[in-house]
């Protein structure tokens, strides 16, 4: 059996009892960490509460290994994700690769920043269009889909979440590197639909006891200390007069 | 010099062996810049010890001498450039910076394969020939022919060279640049012995063809030493050089369209176009030579401005400007300061440091590149370079870098795995002098390796259907065709037709150009980059997000063509076709880590699918022995995987062309002095890349992917498609 679990948001006790049952009866647990982190707790604090061993697999055990799918024809392995092991991340193929083996899976939903972001800033979830990632610039990489997204979002008046690039090698994108690139890729495009005035949210270690939650203009978020990771950022489409009063108490006077 | 109608610059071009350099040396000695017993004891341009030591010329050196013609003065610039194959690359070079040539033949040889390359890289560059036949002395002396043969010979020599300037010759000058005993354009005599002769030259002195060869028929050594008083060599070929050969005011009209691509109605279009000294400074640097005392001097051609010291100027694709510390002309190892030059001359520079052979440096802020200097040959050699001592390694670097920054042809990797430093050129000769002179003029002792052939990678036929490479996501998937690239375009890139390694600048010319070349018109507009002899092609239509990630193909395709599958050797004349992408919507799960991987994977796959081919290079030997040891050689070249292409009898001389792979041919000079204990003339060319034999290829497949530390069998298609 191939258990995915998802781990929530921030620390070690976000996981649900459910998951927490499934990871205890395990034969053996493997995190992923590579596509998003939980920044509350270590591999240490999460062995010491689940009172098992936890494997941390790299992007190349994930993408290319893979021997843990097999391992499961036998033994019972727990495969944990930060958030929802099914939402952001994308392991679906994961799962499909392993039914196809004739492998039992099963999945153990955690809480996802996809439903966490409207949440906390207080805009209403069904609202909101297609998700889009920033990703840190390349060699031949400078893509402009995210700020299309946006576009094809506000068309509809839909907001849009953007979540951040993370690099393996523990760089994490903040809020205003994010704006800077959006801003950037409409430069590139011709576009300013998207400029310096622009109304951008950003929600900070969401899940922790002290979520940072922030609206303002695009020009001040270029200018911001958001402090430590993870962050999000989110355009706003049409508002809602309930949406508007809501952000009205994250913005600075 | 200020001005430009009384300058010529001129190359001498030879197959080895036919009396280049001593040419030049009489030329120069009769010039009167350096005593005329000093010539015959020293060969002026030949001042490398390791030429002098080995009797040929590897460096194009300069030299500037004044003749009097018709009661003016002129100054003619020599570039004497190498005719060993080995050492292409420098003539290539050395044609850019000149305006004519005196293309010498050997009178008892006749052309030679060499002749011929030297004749079509000048007609290349717009450089205009005239014809001095040499060696006419052996012609009288050893092979006894009578006046009437020697006739023959000469006439058989020149229709030769002119049907090579008809084929080769830009079509404007197909007719007017054909050579003519009558007119002048020819010349016949004996550089050793320092007398020439012209059919003008006779009329102005009297002296008649019968006078010639009486002169030489008799015992007395004096008897040619007043030939050489009456038709000295140096005036009858600079009389025919001033004559005949243009000046810069008249070469660069028509040389400058040629060699950049700037637009030639601007400021500096005009000004090169015209040799203007008052324009602004465009230079295009041939060579650099290091000089133990100066360091690196940039040696050009100056085509318009004026070059004062102090001045700064700007190297085309450089971030900073160097300062111009010192100017001169060159005579022979010594250079003569001035404090300018103007344009039209052939100009040594002290202080540009960020310059390359090939580098563009100008005053004008704006000016586009000249030209690349069109190669003719490939490294095919390879050597892995150790310092002899540990402390000299950081100082093997340097040196590595200064070496194959004086000489493009030598290039230089290290090897990630096992941190040697991998020197490749032309051949073992040109291999072994480049390290003589790390050891020799650099101080640093080096262990070198045996060497190494360079070999390439290529596909036997079209792959069939398109290989799927996935990323390591498995989001993304890259549908991959490969096949053998058209024959014909590979030629046009080799031939430098065709850019390759560079942006392509303008799509619809070159697909115009592809389809005239054999290609189909839909294939022609798909070309996305061009590497080495490789294409590759989007074949895909209308799928949402490629262009984002098409710069990522790219990479991937640079990757292979650097890598192929089959021993890590470089890819040659393969066309990679994208066929089909399917793509993640979101750019953060399509990023480098992930198309890399898939898009390589993918043509990886899909060219073990097309069957691997291991292509080696090839030479050319042309080998002139006694008949009785005819045999003997036929052997020696059998021996080495060789095939006899062609023998041909002459007198009691047999000349055999024979073709080997490269790697059969190393230690061929001490092999064939020993059998035919040293009774037989011979040189090589490079002939390109040829298939590996069948049976041979899996051996030496091992053999390399051993040496390179890899698994020794090559992965499957499988391997690929995970």
């Amino acid at each position: 059996m191939l258990t995915f679990v998802g781990l929530g948001l921030y620390g070690v006790k976000d996981i649900s009892v459910r998951g927490l049952e499934a990871v205890r009866s395990a034969d053996i647990v493997y995190l992923e960490s590579y596509t998003s982190r939980l920044m509350g707790s270590s591999i240490k604090e999460m062995e010491d509460f689940f009172r098992k061993k936890v494997h941390p697999l790299s992007r190349d055990d994930v993408e290319r290994g893979r021997e843990y799918i097999e391992e499961a024809r036998e033994r019972n392995v727990v495969f944990l994700t930060a958030g929802d092991p099914m939402v952001a991340t994308t392991h679906v193929d994961l799962r499909i690769e392993a039914m196809k083996k004739g492998i039992e899976t099963r999945v153990i939903h955690g809480q996802s920043i996809i439903a966490a972001a409207p949440g906390l800033l207080g805009l209403q979830a069904y609202k909101f269009g297609k998700t889009g990632s920033i990703p840190y610039p390349e060699e031949g990489f400078r893509p402009t889909t995210p700020y299309k997204v946006m576009l094809d979002n506000l068309k509809t008046g839909l907001h849009t979440l953007f979540l951040l690039d993370i690099k393996e090698e523990g760089r994490y994108m903040n809020p205003a590197e994010a704006v800077e690139l959006l801003l950037e890729m409409g430069k590139n495009l011709g576009d300013e639909t998207f400029n310096d005035e622009s109304l951008v949210c950003a929600i900070s270690r969401a899940g922790s006891d002290e979520p940072g939650i922030w609206c303002g203009r695009a020009k001040e978020a270029l200018r911001r200390d958001f402090g430590p990771p993870l962050h999000c950022i989110v355009v706003p489409g049409n508002l809602h007069f309930m949406e508007e009063e809501a952000l009205e108490m994250w913005m600075e006077e | 010099m200020r001005k430009p109608e009384k300058i010529r610059n001129i190359g001498i071009a030879a197959h080895i062996d036919h009396g280049k350099t001593t040419l030049s040396d009489n030329l120069i000695a009769g010039a009167g810049m350096m005593s005329e017993e000093m010539a015959g004891k020293q060969l002026v341009l030949d001042f490398d010890e390791q030429e002098q030591a080995r009797g040929i010329t590897i460096n194009a050196a300069n030299a500037s001498m004044v003749h009097e013609f018709k009661g003016d003065t002129y100054l003619i610039n020599l570039i004497d450039t190498p005719g060993h194959v080995d050492f292409g690359g420098d003539v290539t070079r050395a044609m850019r910076a000149v305006d004519g040539a005196i293309v010498v033949v050997c009178g008892v040889e006749g052309i030679m394969p060499q002749t011929e390359t030297v004749i079509r890289q000048a007609l290349k560059e717009r450089v205009k020939p005239v014809l001095f036949i040499n060696k006419v002395d052996r012609l009288i002396n050893e092979l006894k022919v009578t006046p009437e043969e020697m006739q023959q010979r000469f006439v058989k020599i020149v229709t030769n060279v002119n049907r090579l300037i008809a084929r080769y010759a830009p079509e404007e000058h197909k007719k007017d640049w054909q050579v003519k005993i009558e007119d002048g354009t020819v010349a016949f005599g004996s550089a050793y012995h320092n007398w020439a002769i012209s059919v003008p030259f006779m009329k102005k002195t009297g002296i008649t063809f019968k006078d010639i060869y009486e002169y030489n028929s008799k015992e007395e050594k004096s008897a040619i030493r007043e030939l050489a008083k009456k038709s000295p060599i140096h005036e009858v070929l600079l009389d025919m050089v001033i004559e005949h050969l243009p000046s810069p005011i008249v070469a660069q009209k028509y040389r400058i369209p040629n060699i950049w691509r700037g637009d030639l109605e601007s400021p500096i279009g005009k000004a090169m176009t015209h040799a203007d000294p008052d324009g602004p400074v465009a230079m295009m640097v041939t060579k650099i030579i290091l000089d133990p005392h100066a360091g690196e001097v940039a040696v050009g051609r100056l085509f318009s401005g004026t070059i004062k010291k102090g001045m700064e100027l700007r190297i085309v694709g450089m971030p900073k400007k160097n300062r111009v510390q010192q100017v001169s002309f060159s005579v022979g190892a010594d250079r003569v300061q001035v404090e300018e030059i103007v344009a039209g001359n052939i100009v040594s520079l002290v202080g540009m440091k960020d310059a390359i052979a090939g580098s563009t440096l100008t005053s004008d802020e704006d000016m586009e590149a000249f030209e690349e200097m069109k190669h003719y040959s490939e490294p095919v050699v390879t050597v892995a370079l150790e310092a002899k001592h540990m402390k000299d390694l950081p100082k093997l670097v340097e040196v590595l870098r200064a070496v194959s920054k004086a000489d493009p042809s030598i290039q230089v990797q290290i090897n990630q795995e096992t941190g040697e430093h991998l020197m490749s050129g032309m051949g073992e000769l040109h291999l072994e002098i480049t390290i003589y002179r790390i050891e020799h003029e650099h101080g640093v002792e080096v262990k070198a390796s045996p060497p190494i052939v360079v070999y390439r990678e290529s596909v036997e036929r079209n792959s069939g259907a398109p290989f799927e490479g996935k990323s390591p996501n498995k989001h993304n998937r890259f549908y991959i065709v490969v096949e053998p690239l058209e024959e014909a375009v590979v030629d046009a890139i080799h031939e430098g037709d065709i850019p390759s390694d560079e942006k392509i600048k303008n799509p619809k010319e070159l697909a115009k150009k592809l389809e005239e070349l054999g290609m189909s018109r839909e294939e022609a507009k798909g070309v996305k980059a061009i590497r080495g002899q490789n294409m590759f092609l989007d074949m895909t239509k209308g799928i949402q997000y490629l262009h984002e990630t098409m710069e990522l193909c790219i990479q991937a395709f640079e990757e292979v063509v650097n890598r192929g599958p089959l021993a890590n050797e470089k890819l040659m004349g393969v066309k990679v076709k994208l066929m089909d992408a399917k793509l993640h919507e979101d750019s953060i799960h399509r990023g480098p880590a992930q198309v890399i991987p898939a898009v390589r994977n993918g043509i990886y796959g899909a060219i073990c699918n097309g069957n691997r081919i291991l292509l080696e290079p090839m030479q050319k030997a042309f080998i002139d022995v006694p008949q009785e040891l005819m045999g003997t050689v036929t052997r020696e070249m059998q021996q080495r995987r060789g095939t006899i292409l062609d023998i041909q009898q002459d007198g009691a001389t047999s000349k055999i062309i024979a073709k080997a792979p490269v790697a059969e041919m190393f230690g061929f000079a001490g092999a064939i002095r020993s059998v035919t204990g040293g009774r037989a003339l011979w040189s090589t060319e490079n002939s390109g890349f040829e298939r590996v034999p069948r049976e041979l290829q899996d051996k030496i497949v091992r053999e390399i992917r051993t040496r390179k530390g890899l698994k020794p069998e090559p992965y499957d298609a499988a391997y690929y498609s995970e």
